[in-house]
């Protein structure tokens, strides 16, 4: 009998540690208290995070003032996810959300009530946005328009829709802060601001694991495109060796040094570059050409 | 005109579908290949172009628009026996159209007017000078981006 106590014992331990590891993590208390929001500035984080590109509705053209009613689907090995209505309709979408919850969904993945979110949503990306930077993008979706379409729940299978073991993904797989080393050249750490955090280039760009945990010994080495079409390109310099010129324009533009042109999601992260600052294109252009090379596999 | 065009549209499709059943693969590789020499063609006069935009070669009125009539002439083929249907990605070597071409014609066909718009008007503005130049590659690097978003599926 005392060996099933005993084994009771450990099982509830387990468990109880599992629902410990597992557990929704939160932001501390005061979190952007002390920052000014300005909508202006959160419309270029907006558009460096390419929030419009996942989140409009699959038919919406670019617009002024995005509606981001959601629905575009991402197929992925795991099942499909639906991108969901992140506008400012407070029933349908999280106009009836505070800064802190909103803070807590975008740079931890976990929703107002305490569930994880899975990571097609690139919070492992968007943790390394500032406390202001979060506040000025905030202050900007209020003042998109709303939508009352009601969010698609995702088609996951087991054991990928129980929520709460994505917990324990986070802790195993997602990188705490930024995988390229702190640089000395302030572009090039403006750059890895806006590549690693906002821009999130790596979730595309740099191969996946078997659980889908992206391999930073691969950062940005290309990866297979997970539409099962063809391959996201290796832009490390032993693959890409274009000039930091060349990749301003191609932020700019969209063209190549050889004028071909930007095609699919990539075109939508120029539409969204194109509208940053020119110094924040030289920025991610000095960040692509400071990347360690890697071949590719 | 727009009926008149999709019959002769569906026209030139049985016929060739037609003849690429009695022909099988070379028909559709023919008009695949043509199709990438068709866009080589766009991107070198587009190059010569940008490179007088960007400033890496001086402006000549001269060369800017002959370079700028040989796109708009590229631009403007007759897309009825070019994009033929079984001719996307997957189906022939060498293929990155999308299948939306065929279920969304009218959206394609929507963004090869832009950029026949958008090259016509650079035959005018790069004979002009160079800041109406730069100002027209705008123009016809909004419509290239627009379709390739939309129609080119990614590099195998």
């Amino acid at each position: 009998m005392a060996i099933w106590r005993g084994l009771g014992l450990v099982a509830l331990c387990a468990a109880g540690a599992g629902w410990f590891l597992t557990a929704p993590a939160s932001l501390p208390d005061g979190y952007g208290a002390t920052h000014t929001p300005d909508p202006e500035a959160g419309q270029l984080v907006f558009a460096a995070s390419g929030c419009a590109s996942c989140h409009t509705a699959p038919e919406a053209e670019a617009a002024e003032a995005p509606v981001l009613a959601g629905g575009l689907a991402f197929p992925s090995d795991f099942g499909t996810f639906y991108a969901p209505n992140i506008s400012s309709d407070p029933a349908a979408g999280i106009g009836g959300w505070s800064l802190p919850e909103f803070a807590r969904a975008v740079t931890l993945g976990v929703s107002p009530g305490g569930a994880h979110y899975y990571p097609a949503f690139p919070y492992g990306s968007y943790q390394n946005m500032t406390d202001g930077d979060v506040a000025d993008l905030y202050a900007y979706m209020q003042t998109l328009p709303a939508s009352d379409t009601v969010s698609r729940p995702h088609d996951v299978g087991f054991p990928f829709n129980i929520r709460r073991g994505l917990g324990l993904w986070k802790r195993a797989f997602l990188p705490s802060g930024f995988v390229m080393p702190d640089p000395d050249d302030p572009v090039v750490a403006r750059g890895r601001y806006l590549a690693e955090g906002l821009a999130h280039c790596a979730e595309c760009h740099t191969p996946r694991n078997a659980v889908g945990a992206l391999q930073t010994d691969q950062w940005m080495a290309g990866a297979p495109n997970p539409s099962g079409k063809g391959r996201i390109p290796n832009i490390t310099p032993a693959a890409l060796q274009w000039s930091q010129g060349d990749l301003v324009e191609y932020f700019t533009s969209g063209f190549t040094p050889d004028y071909d042109s930007a095609g699919g999601e990539m075109a939508e992260v120029i539409e969204n570059l194109s509208q940053l600052p020119e110094a924040d294109r030289e920025a991610l252009a000095a960040y692509v050409a400071a990347l360690p090379p890697i071949p590719s596999p | 005109m727009t009926r008149l065009f999709g019959l002769t549209l569906a026209a030139c499709t049985v016929a060739v579908a037609a003849f690429a059943g009695s022909h099988a693969n070379p028909a559709l590789k023919g008009a695949v290949d043509a199709r990438n020499a068709q866009m080589s063609m766009i991107g070198y006069h587009t190059g010569l172009l940008g490179g007088m935009a960007k400033g890496d070669v001086p402006y000549d009125a001269a060369t800017a628009t002959a370079a700028a009539e040989n796109l708009a002439a590229a631009a403007a083929m007759n897309r009825a026996v070019l994009w033929i249907e079984g001719t996307e990605q997957g189906a022939v070597e060498g293929s990155r159209a999308k299948p939306e071409i065929w279920s969304d014609a009218a959206g394609f066909e929507e963004k090869a007017m832009m950029l026949e718009a958008a090259t016509a008007a650079m035959v005018t503005a790069a004979g002009t000078d160079l800041d109406a130049l730069r100002a027209a590659m705008g123009d016809v690097g909004a419509s290239c981006g627009a379709c390739h978003k939309a129609y080119r599926g990614p590099r195998n």
